[in-house]
């Protein structure tokens, strides 16, 4: 625990760095999911083994890495192969966990980097897939990292890039994704969700937890759709005086995230 | 075996592997021919304006770039591009080239989003735009790399990515799974960029391989642009290594820093000064015009734009590179 102050970010990206699980096995998307993963390795989970779709598996991370096929993400580093070794072992069920970005997220957990606007004449282009729609369909738990606002949290995506449980129980086991694969978490700047995912669930986001200094209201004003809200909801421990320094001093000293 | 739901994006290029099988047997010579020649005899003898083209590995790792600004300084135009980009592709779409896509992911990672893509495609200069995955559109290239029609895979499935892709989901006959199918995915022309090579085309490639081996094997015309040129005798001393034998290569091209400003696995890292001055001029359709100018246009081949670079830059990018 820590009196220092902390911006929205470092703590989301505290949040979801305590989600990875050590010992285990995690694709690990461009930009913020990298944090994470960093200050995990140096916390928590000093025996995640990182993948990088490019190729990289099993990297020390010591620097942050700029883009997931640079060398960053094979340094010292298990395996440099090619994308298709990764994804194939992926879709053989050795990836334990996804953690992935989006621009928007929808109640079931689907995310969307393609389009906003209609596809073939759309308001803005974003990037596409890359690699999310693979580790959104292949890993066995997906964790996704989002700025927390209605712009964001949508009720509907203008176009389902990642699949998360699609359109809620059964849907994803109906159309051939993977048995067993689903969306376990999102981590964004106001609080932790999780799904109502369990037999009988309505696959449904349910808010979890919220951050430190955050209500449910404001939790709920900020979303675009209704959250399913428990009779108690958690509080997260803020940034400790030690994840702080790692994220600002190690993982990003030059300030490009954070 | 029935056809469950079919995408309904367009199939760019259809792929005949009867025809790829054919144009293999007569096109592409088993002897050991010497292929070195410059980046403006590699692009204007194997790029045309309207062929179906694909890069590897993208603008900030291990990317032709030198051969991806020749083929800006000739004008090769109405591209159908497969991509997975950074800046090699910003650079053509910036130049008005691109005119179809296949696209995975095009945009600047820690950067954000692309600016070139969101203007050529909001106004229609880019007419078709085919959604995949990443590790799709890989697999479709290992299809053709396998010499098979498609191949099935567990992505997509459910999702708008399949809707606007040319992929289909069927019944597994066997399991009776449903899986979605994808095409195969065959470039008129493919440019890799490697750490060595011989003059007749044998490649070696350090560290991740990106798609490297299965766009080499996917593609009609391959060039291959090389950090440095070695004997026959240096390949034949470490056959392990070669990951794309010379004939799948149909031109070979020095190009040290070939990759600038991005980077190559244990032998120079990224020039983050050199990509952040792309991302500030390609904000506006003005900056990038300028940019192409600056460091396209104003320059006869590689060579001057490394003079214009610099040795001192290029030192300091080797002192900072990943080291084994």
């Amino acid at each position: 625990m820590t009196d220092q102050p902390f911006t929205k970010t470092e703590l989301m990206i505290c949040v979801a760095a305590r989600l990875f699980a050590d010992g285990t096995t995690a694709f690990i998307g461009t930009g913020i999911p990298m944090l994470a993963a960093m200050l995990a390795t140096k916390t928590s989970a000093p025996n995640l083994i990182p993948v990088f779709e490019f190729g990289g598996l099993g990297a020390i991370l010591d620097d942050l890495p700029r883009a997931v096929g640079e060398a960053r993400t094979f340094h010292k580093g298990l395996l440099a192969a090619g994308i298709c070794e990764l994804m194939e072992t992926a879709q053989r069920g050795f990836i334990d966990y996804g953690f992935l970005g989006g621009a928007q997220i929808d109640p079931y957990g689907n995310l969307n980097s393609t389009t906003i606007g209609e596809h073939d004449h759309p308001k803005a282009r974003l990037p596409g897939s890359g690699g999310g729609n693979d580790v959104g369909s292949q890993c066995w738990m997906t964790v996704a990292i989002m700025q927390h606002d209605k712009r964001r949290f949508v009720p509907k995506l203008d176009f389902v890039t990642t699949p998360g449980y699609l359109t809620g129980p059964n849907a994803r086991d109906e159309a051939g994704l993977p048995k067993g694969t689903r969306p376990i978490n999102v981590v964004s700047t106001l609080a932790l969700m999780d799904y109502d995912g369990g037999p009988g669930g309505t696959c449904r986001m349910r808010l979890a937890a919220t951050h430190p200094g955050v209500t449910v209201d404001e939790v709920i004003e900020n979303t675009g759709f209704e959250l399913i809200i428990p009779d108690r909801v958690k509080v997260n421990d803020p940034p400790s005086a030690e994840e702080l320094r790692l994220l600002r001093e190690e993982i990003d000293p030059e300030k490009l995230y954070i | 075996m029935q056809v469950l739901e079919s995408g309904i994006g367009e199939m760019i290029q259809p792929p005949d592997i009867e025809a790829f099988r054919e144009w293999n047997r007569i096109n592409k010579s088993r002897k050991l021919v010497d292929k070195l020649m410059s980046e403006q005899e590699a692009i204007s003898r194997f790029v045309y304006d309207g062929c179906y083209i694909g890069t590897e590995l993208y603008g900030t790792v291990r990317c032709p770039m030198s051969l991806a600004r020749e083929l800006i300084r000739q004008g090769k135009k109405d591209l159908r591009v497969c991509g997975q980009g950074v800046l090699e592709l910003d650079l053509w779409m910036a130049a008005g080239l691109v005119k179809k896509l296949d696209i995975t992911y095009i945009g600047l990672e820690v950067y954000g989003t692309s600016n070139a893509l969101r203007r050529a495609v909001e106004s229609g200069q880019i007419v078709s735009c085919v959604e995949w995955s990443n590790a799709s559109i890989s697999w479709r290239m290992k299809a053709t790399a396998m010499g098979v029609p498609f191949l099935p895979t567990r992505s997509m499935l459910g999702t708008d990515t399949l809707k606007y892709s040319s992929a289909k989901v069927v019944e597994d006959p066997f399991t009776g799974i449903k899986v979605c199918l994808l095409p195969a995915l065959i470039l008129d022309v493919a440019i890799i960029h490697v750490h060595r090579a011989d003059r007749y085309g044998n490649s070696q490639i350090e560290g991740i391989t990106g798609f490297a081996i299965e766009m080499a094997r996917a593609c009609k015309r391959l060039i291959i642009s090389a950090e440095e040129i070695v004997s026959t005798d240096e390949i034949r001393k470490y056959p392990d290594r070669t990951m794309i034998p010379y004939f799948l290569v149909d031109a070979v091209v020095h190009a040290p820093f070939g990759s600038h400003p991005g980077e190559m696995a244990y032998v120079y890292g990224r020039d983050e000064p050199g990509i952040r001055e792309w991302i500030e001029a390609s904000k506006t359709a003005e900056g990038a015009k300028d940019y192409l100018d600056k460091y396209v246009y104003s320059f006869t081949n590689h060579q001057k734009y490394l003079e214009k670079i610099g040795n001192k830059q290029l030192s300091k990018l080797v002192e900072e590179r990943e080291r084994r």
